[in-house]
């Protein structure tokens, strides 16, 4: 692509180079110290905090012409934050765009992993709001960095055991933390804890980006990435007595709908290119 | 007495200003020995507490410990989370206020169950076993295990600090006034309790009082500090019926309150 | 049902439209220029330049229009525009020493070298509508003579100079160091003052408000004083690395606050007055009052003061008063949360089941 499809008055991707520099340092020092987090000198975008900040600055600073882009935002990309992040990026960068997960080298995502399987050429940049797994704990970050050093992990057990107490379960649903490489708890971002067996040994790339919070961090290919959970009470992922509306899936992730005022609903995949791919394989087969 | 003391001071020296803090401290404890501290409000005996447990770095002096494996450890010259490994193993810590010792957001099994835990115990039916046994050997209402502290009155909040602090089978245990502010019937308990404890499991005990009573009840040997100073050392039972410092004399006749 | 649930390109295009003619409100009246706001809005205009953190009236009055007056829009405007920005130089430190000072007050002496100066402020007016604004009557022609706004050229001795004279207040030196770059570097706890006070500058001027009100109400007190506040133009210099030597670039307008606060015994033995700092572009004097109440607040453990109050928490201060970080976390709640709040559904649903009556069956 050339420049000529750059928004006049910007640089590519909106970011200066050495802008894009220092972010590509600190995602070096990410990916070589999984699951810790780098803090890097997060700049303002014209997108608010909270929406999307830090996966954007990481997109920017790594996207180059030939990539091509996928954006998702609850596992779909025709959610609104979603189209619009990607429409800024065909903006400032001229690149490809794409709503298949197999034709996307880059994907930024809120809030979800796709359903079909990442491979090694591809890179997750996932959107970031509390990057600090012990901050519901700890408050400060002087001994949140402090418990990391030390590897002082035992309170977020006492998490999971007051939840079970409580409610005979895990209730901890999203943002389920996770250790990476036997080392540094995580917290993966809002995702469900349905897709948290999708981090593990993936052979694509996992990079994480908090704008407000300015902090990166990474899961390199094929890492070792564990939910925590108790012997008696092992990590599990959510299931579904119903299956999909459209396509009838039972293996992905569902989003309720609600279908008439009595409250009456039906299940939808959350993962709309996942959904649509299935329905297109049904029709070749009918 | 066994050979090797479980923890050696030398001129240990934590000075705020002159007269504030403690200054040469020197003393060994050996194991299943409990050693009071006493002396009014302002004598140093709470920074020295610090010092020794590893939460203050001392100005000058030296403090060796004896860990489990037998290896004699100089505190100072370990990293902090090696520090942090014994404060939550071999160590235990019983604050005067046990808000400072509990987790207050917490239900009392969390926290008794928060250093196995944070060693590694990851077996929920475990722990809560565990913690059941300790609610009952503290003489908690076992019913009361999901209750968050906040909810215990100030004499079970005391005993919960216990428990969760005794869970680990700690070899040494540091204790700043445990029945400091507590009603005099409580107190009576809390203590009863503690001696209990402190023989059936062979605690070493380093415990901080100015109340007499208490030092008579639990210490077998006693330390007296006066404006940072150690004025008077020796067995319990010599220190109070026959005090040979004039400091000392007066703590006992009373005179001075706390 | 898809397009019915999830939101699409033109509908967010036509929100943008509706956005725009909403701001541009009834096409019968007169379009209000960026000049008249730049001009008659000036008080918004510093507000939005000192958050904003650049000082250019235009745009930030450029910022109000678009944003319809939502300051807080504004800022964050501005703030988008100014990441974008080259940075060629940074300038020699401002000296307000040697400020063209336009007011200039002072509630610790009653008369002093360079006197008190009113100067244009809302202080002492009565708070009365004055409805020849509404029928936009000519107020002008009653401006009496009196009122020209004379600057003081000359050099006026600060308060607080002459305090560190008396060696009665601690003194503030330049330590010579390079100052901490907040825009550029992430935050690190505790923070160096310089990045303290820079993250105070650019801090929402309400939440800095309330924090300082705060204090004086007893939630870590520090017995302030207001020294002295002036408010003027300041030059601004650089020294270009081929030059050499410093050349003049243009002027700013600011108002600074010192603060003199209860004095403490300092670690040499001496009984000082102690002090708090606030600095902001144009005329934002409630701002930097604020400002130097909280950075007074801020200096608890250096004064070894007990640390029980917000105020005087520096991560909860820093951490939440910049109004362009708060206001895109909350509003971000806007956002669609359907999946997590679908594993929430999902959660409640079993537990609630695992709890009744097995016979009783999820609807679906």
């Amino acid at each position: 692509m050339s420049a000529d499809n750059i928004r006049a008055g910007y640089n590519f991707a909106y970011l200066d180079e050495q802008t894009k520099r220092m972010i590509r340092r600190a995602l070096l020092k990410a990916v070589a110290i999984p699951g810790y987090q780098v803090p890097f000198g997060g700049r303002e975008m014209p997108m608010p905090y909270g929406w999307g900040t830090g996966g954007m600055q990481v997109t920017a600073a790594i996207i180059g012409a030939d990539d091509c882009l996928k954006v998702i935002d609850q596992g779909a990309d025709d959610t609104t934050n979603a189209v619009s992040i990607r429409a800024f990026f065909r903006d400032l960068t001229g690149v490809a765009t794409t709503e298949r997960t197999e034709e996307a080298s880059l994907i930024q995502t809120r809030h979800r992993i796709p359903e079909k399987a990442l491979k090694e050429d591809q890179i997750l940049v996932y959107q970031v709001p509390i990057p600090e797994p012990l901050r519901f704990i700890e408050p400060s970050e002087v001994e949140t960095r402090k418990m990391h050093e030390l590897e002082d992990y035992g309170v977020m057990h006492i998490k999971l055991y007051e939840d079970i107490a409580q409610f005979g379960h895990i209730a901890t649903s999203y943002a389920y933390p996770v250790r990476v490489n036997g080392r540094y708890v995580m917290d993966p971002s809002p995702i469900p804890k349905f897709d948290n067996p999708k981090m593990h040994q993936s052979p694509a790339l996992q990079l994480f980006g908090a704008g407000r919070e300015k902090r990166i961090y990474a899961i390199p290919p094929y890492t070792d990435v564990r939910s925590l959970d108790f012997e008696d009470h092992p990590f599990e992922v959510q299931r579904w007595e119903a299956s999909c509306a459209i396509c009838g899936s039972r293996d992905s992730f569902l989003d309720e709908v609600i279908m008439d005022d009595k409250g009456g609903h039906e299940f939808i995949c959350s993962d709309t290119d996942y959904c649509r791919t299935r329905m297109a394989e049904q029709g070749e087969i009918a | 007495m066994t050979a090797k003391p479980l923890l050696q001071v030398r001129d240990v020296t934590k000075l705020y200003a002159a007269g504030k803090g403690c200054a040469n401290v020197s003393f060994d404890l050996y194991p299943g020995e409990v050693l009071g501290i006493v002396g009014e409000s302002g004598s140093g005996k709470s920074t020295l507490l610090s010092c020794l447990s590893a939460r203050l770095a001392p100005d000058q002096g030296s403090i060796h410990y004896v860990n489990a494996e037998g290896e004699q450890l100089d505190l100072y010259g370990l990293s902090e989370s090696r520090q942090r490994l014994l404060q939550r193993t071999e160590w235990g810590i019983v604050h005067q206020h046990a808000r400072d010792g509990l987790r207050m957001g917490v239900s009392g099994g969390a926290n008794i169950g928060e250093r196995l835990m944070a060693t590694g115990e990851r077996h929920y039916g475990d722990l809560r076993a565990t913690a059941e046994r300790w609610m009952a050997d503290v003489e908690l209402d076992i019913d009361r295990i999901d209750d968050k502290p906040t909810t215990y009155s100030g004499g079970m909040q005391q005993r919960l600090q216990i428990a969760r602090n005794l869970v680990t089978h700690p070899r040494l245990v540091f204790m700043d006034e445990p029945a400091g502010g507590l009603d005099v019937s409580v107190q009576a308990r809390l203590l009863d309790l503690l001696r209990r404890l402190v023989t059936e499991l062979g605690l070493a005990v380093v415990i901080v009082t100015h109340d007499l009573a208490v030092a008579r009840l639990l210490a077998q040997r006693l330390i007296v500090m006066r404006r940072g100073q150690v004025v008077e050392t020796g067995l319990t039972d010599q220190v109070l019926d026959d005090p040979q410092h004039a400091y000392t004399q007066l703590l006992v006749s009373s005179v001075l309150t706390p | 049902m898809y397009v019915a649930v999830k939101g699409g390109e033109k509908a967010i295009q036509a929100a943008h439209e509706l956005l725009a003619r909403r701001r541009r409100g009834n096409p019968e009246q007169p379009e209000v220029a960026v000049a008249q706001i730049q001009d008659q809005l000036s008080l918004a205009v510093d507000r939005v330049m000192t958050e904003g953190s650049v000082y250019d009236p235009e745009l930030a009055a450029l910022a109000i229009k678009q944003s319809a007056g939502d300051l807080v829009e504004a800022i964050f405007l501005l703030r988008a525009y100014r990441t974008t920005l080259n940075r060629f130089y940074s300038s020699e430190p401002i000296d307000t020493d040697g400020m063209a000072i336009e007011r200039r007050i002072s509630a610790t002496y009653k008369d002093l070298p360079g006197g008190q100066v009113l100067g244009p402020t809302f202080d002492y007016t009565h708070r009365l509508l004055d409805f020849t604004l509404l029928a936009e009557g000519n107020a002008e022609a009653e401006l009496s003579e009196h009122a020209t706004a004379e600057r003081m050229e000359e050099v006026v001795a600060r308060v607080s100079s002459l305090l560190e004279q008396e060696q009665l207040m601690v003194r503030e030196e330049d330590s010579g160091a390079e100052p901490a770059d907040i825009t550029r570097d992430p935050p690190t706890y505790p923070a160096d003052r310089s990045a303290r006070l820079q993250a105070l500058v650019r801090g929402d001027e309400g939440f800095l408000l309330a924090l300082g009100y705060s204090t004086q109400r007893g939630y870590g007190r520090n017995h302030p004083f207001a020294g002295e506040i002036r408010i003027g133009e300041v030059g601004v210099s650089i020294i270009p690395e081929e030059l050499g030597f410093e050349v003049d670039i243009g002027s700013i307008r600011v108002s600074e606050c010192e603060m003199v606060n209860g004095f403490k015994r300092q670690a040499d033995g001496d009984v000082k007055f102690t002090r708090g700092y606030g600095l902001g572009f144009g005329q934002c004097e409630r701002k930097v009052m604020a400002m130097a109440l909280v950075d007074r607040a801020l200096q608890a453990s250096e004064h070894d003061e007990e640390i029980t109050s917000p105020a005087q928490q520096e991560e909860f201060v820093l951490s939440h008063c910049d109004n362009v970080e708060a206001a895109g976390f909350v509003s971000h709640l806007k956002l669609p949360h359907y999946v997590d709040f679908q594993s929430e559904l999902e959660l409640l649903r079993r537990i609630r089941a695992a709890e009744s009556t097995p016979t009783e069956e999820e609807p679906s």
